[in-house]
């Protein structure tokens, strides 16, 4: 702010980091979980 | 405690308590996010870069809280060899992990306009690199020790005795601020006080309560998908042997 900064670009990186952040987290969570349980079933049902 | 040693129980819990976490949590912490970025007014000598508090303290709290899970549980593993309790603690590892990256980045992108630097050497930034590179170390022990740990063997303790080690650093990257000069502040919220307008509180709350069930959520889909890795090798194994 002391050398002309806009202070919103700082603002929106900070937030779209975090909230892009926690989305990749839990939509690559969620899609591990459902391929591992697949392949558990898959495994199960090929006896 | 117990009951819970039973794989087929706890998923039975899982599967409603898992999405009753997440979406619950996805709309507290996005509202929040955006009561922070809207509504709240800027501060009287940080001016915008305020609102950068609403993602990095709850993502700083749930750095802490992912080792925090990490030490108990493997406490749990080593004492009452609950068969879970590894399961849960490396659950923990890849959400706290990415919670400390977003903390140290959303950390240094405040830092820039607030301290005129990116990043300092001092007790507080340092105690919390060191924190991420103990979960990485941690991520790469658990790898080989979930192998181990679904054919029988016992490196997962390995792993426990790593997450009790690293817990050292939890009270130093919380007193870190008392005990050394820094750039950084000194703690706004200690038990039962706070120094935070409540304008900014009420808001930084809800989003640290959204951030947590968020993070609970991850944690048990997570223990799902070890869970499914561990009972599918199982029976690939008794298939080949039989």
């Amino acid at each position: 702010m002391h050398e002309g900064l806009n202070q919103w670009d700082y603002v929106v990186a900070a937030l779209a980091i975090g909230v892009a952040g926690t989305l990749l987290l839990v939509g690559w969570t969620l899609a591990a979980m459902v391929r591992a349980e697949r392949r558990r079933d898959k495994v199960r049902g090929g006896k | 405690m117990h009951g819970f040693a039973n794989p087929a129980r706890f998923l039975r819990l899982a599967r409603w308590l898992m999405p009753l976490m997440l979406i619950p949590g996805l709309v507290l912490a996005m509202g929040a996010l955006a009561w922070g970025l809207l509504m709240v007014p800027p501060d009287r000598l940080m001016g915008d870069t305020v609102r950068i508090l609403f993602i990095h303290v709850p993502a700083a709290w749930l750095g802490m809280a992912g080792w925090s899970t990490i030490a108990i549980s493997s406490v749990i593993e080593l004492v009452w060899r609950h068969p879970l309790a590894g399961i849960a603690a490396r659950a923990a590892a890849v959400p706290g992990a990415a919670f400390t990256a977003i903390c140290l980045a959303t950390g240094s992108i405040w830092a820039r306009p607030t301290w005129g630097t990116w990043w300092v050497w001092d007790g507080r930034l340092t105690s919390f690199l060191v924190l991420l590179f103990l979960y990485l170390g941690y991520i790469a022990l658990a790898s080989p020790a979930q192998r181990d740990a679904a054919s029988g063997g016992g490196a997962s303790r390995v792993t426990a005795i790593f997450g009790l080690v690293g817990a050292v650093n939890i009270p130093i990257i919380n007193r870190s601020v008392v005990w050394w000069n820094s750039l950084h502040q000194p703690p706004s919220i200690t038990m039962g006080k706070s120094a935070i307008d409540t304008a900014f509180l009420y808001p930084l709350l809800i989003g640290a309560l959204g951030f947590t069930l968020i993070f609970g959520g991850v944690v048990l889909a997570r223990m799902r998908t070890l869970l499914a890795h561990i009972q599918a090798e199982a029976r690939l194994r008794r298939k080949a042997m039989a």
